[in-house]
């Protein structure tokens, strides 16, 4: 063990790395059996093929469910869609999230504890609620269309479930809260005499926000950003309880091919690239933040 | 500095309609008198409550959802606390590798969990048993357990442990009346919130309940894709009450913002 020292002889440190094994086995082992077996069988079984007509997994091992996963417009439709929602998901938190995380730094400490705890509550009230909430309010006589209605913005037919736009509003709802969450973090971080001190110089509370307040949070905002897009990218509740049949995206797609048309292969292609999606994208967006948050520290 | 402006204010306002209103929304209809989805306005009535507890879809689905999320919380905190043990108090090769395997349920989709966990339980046909089920959730809820009891066990005093052990305690006693005394509110915490995830999650188990196992969340996403009525309000009023209520045990067990920070 390279921790080992004069008073620790080697055996016993090998003792004690046996006791931590004895230690991890139980979650270690659940872990391999649910997981990582689970996962190589899927990254397997999307290489077979499928014969719709008798609804069989074929023995043949090829990459044509990639081929056609990745070509086919219909997929490809699918996949720029998902791509688009979480691109717009992140954008919306991020422009509604930050400022309000910074409003309510600002308040008395009183109602900032009141505020977040309620901006926090819905992460961990249940999806199905919140979506259950939305399709209320965005039903054909609900508040939301009576409202627009009402102040002449659409005419009465118009449908606001199961459209591209609900969806986004519906995930930005449930994800906000993340990037708040993250934004506070770093706000935190922040002394208020800098604050003043850009005041009492003649700055604007624009220039405070612009030159001081936003470096500071930069980090929190990006790896809020990340989590959003990553959860949004494979979010599936709401596209398919708020979003219908006409949003299919691709978390929805593999629920489709796994339950409807039985096609386990593609499900599996798809659920395998979704899931390259999102590491990819968690990785590059990772060493980012990662160097952005180096060359603030370094500088 | 402290000081918000008007606009500020304003926006403030309307964002926190925005986030309040699809709660509030379903709390009113779910009291409504009417046979369909209305906002009652001048009468409040608790039928829907009293149909909900006379159907059983939905009080089989609760019962199953509580079951699971107990076992499943229970199972987590079990594996947990040796885990944590483990992964904190010893250094090993791999051991960076292993921290992330066991909280990697936290970074892949639900959806293609769920499809892999599918494949495997159908592999050895007990797709859609209560036990698969169980040990299913047992992952997925993992990261969230593990999570607050290392939490817990970082910043943990080791001297009254030193002390015991040069007294002459026992190892295995020294842990049952030192570290797990003292790490008692960090596991119910981790327990509390692996129960909240387990008792929501909706779209791996989706792939994995049968109808003897459904769960509530499946239950109701199922209703939700044919249609709507109060009765479905009068269930999310239920699951908002058992949340809330779990929430202010997990407050009181390890504070609701230690929580929230350490789920990032």
């Amino acid at each position: 063990m390279s921790h080992s020292s004069v008073l620790t002889p080697r055996r016993r440190a090998f003792e004690f790395s046996s006791r931590a094994l004895l230690l991890l086995l139980p979650a270690c082992l659940l872990f391999i059996a649910l997981l990582a077996i689970p996962m190589l069988m899927t990254g397997e079984l999307s290489l077979h093929g499928f014969n719709s007509a008798t609804s069989d997994v074929l023995a043949t091992r090829s990459w044509h469910n990639y081929d056609r996963v990745l070509f086919d417009p219909y997929y490809q439709t699918i996949f720029l869609r998902t791509l688009g929602l979480a691109l717009a998901v992140t954008v919306g938190t991020v422009v509604l999230g930050v400022p309000e995380a910074y409003i309510i730094f600002r308040m008395r400490p009183r109602w900032r504890a009141f505020f977040l705890i309620m901006t926090l509550a819905p992460l961990l009230i249940s999806a199905v609620v919140r979506t259950l909430g939305w399709s209320i309010l965005l039903s054909q006589n609900g508040i939301v269309s009576t409202t627009l209605v009402w102040l002449g913005l659409i005419d009465g037919n118009a449908q606001m479930l199961f459209s591209f736009w609900a969806v986004v509003v519906v995930l930005i709802h449930a994800l906000v809260p993340l990037v708040i969450l993250s934004v506070w973090t770093s706000l935190q971080g922040i002394d208020p005499q800098s604050c003043n001190a850009a005041l009492s110089l003649g700055a604007g509370p624009m220039t405070v926000w612009r030159r001081i307040v936003l470096p500071q949070v930069l980090p929190g905002v990006l790896s809020g950003s990340l989590m959003t897009f990553a959860l949004s990218a494979s979010a599936f509740a709401t596209p398919a309880l708020i979003g219908g049949r006409r949003v299919k995206v691709a978390a929805t797609a593999a629920y489709d091919e796994f339950l409807n048309t039985l096609n386990w292969p593609v499900g599996a292609t798809i659920a395998v690239l979704l899931l390259l999606l999102n590491l990819l994208v968690i990785g590059v967006y990772g060493k980012l933040v990662e160097r952005r948050i180096q060359r603030r520290l370094g500088r | 500095m402290n000081k918000n402006g008007l606009f500020a204010l304003v926006f403030h306002g309307v964002f926190s309609v925005f986030l309040a209103a699809p709660l509030i929304i379903v709390c009113l209809v779910a009291f409504t008198p009417e046979n369909m989805l209305s906002v009652p306005t001048l009468h409040f009535s608790v039928r829907w409550f009293v149909a909900l507890f006379n159907d059983n879809g939905f009080t089989t689905a609760f019962c199953n959802s509580m079951g699971l999320a107990t076992l499943a919380a229970t199972g987590a905190a079990l594996l947990g606390v040796p885990a944590a043990l483990g992964l904190l108090r010893y250094s090993f090769p791999g051991r960076a590798a292993l921290n992330g395997l066991l909280l990697s349920p936290l970074m892949i989709p639900p959806v293609v969990l769920g499809v892999a966990l599918l494949r495997l339980f159908n592999e050895f046909g007990v797709n859609g048993s209560f036990t698969s089920l169980v040990l299913a959730h047992v992952m997925l809820i993992f990261p969230y357990s593990l999570r607050l009891i290392m939490a817990s066990m970082v910043s943990l005093s080791r001297e009254p442990e030193h002390a015991a052990m040069s007294l002459g305690a026992s190892a295995w006693t020294t842990f049952r009346r030192i570290t797990l005394p003292a790490l008692l509110p960090g596991i119910l915490g981790g327990w509390v919130l692996a129960f909240a995830s387990s008792f929501d999650e909706l779209t791996a188990t989706i792939f994995l309940a049968s109808p003897a196992t459904i769960t509530l969340p499946v239950r109701i996403y199922m209703s939700m894709t044919e249609t709507i009525d109060p009765m479905v309000a009068a269930v999310a009023v239920v699951i908002i009450v058992v949340t809330i209520g779990l929430m202010f045990v997990l407050d009181r067990l390890v504070g609701l913002d230690k929580v929230l920070m350490g789920k990032n």
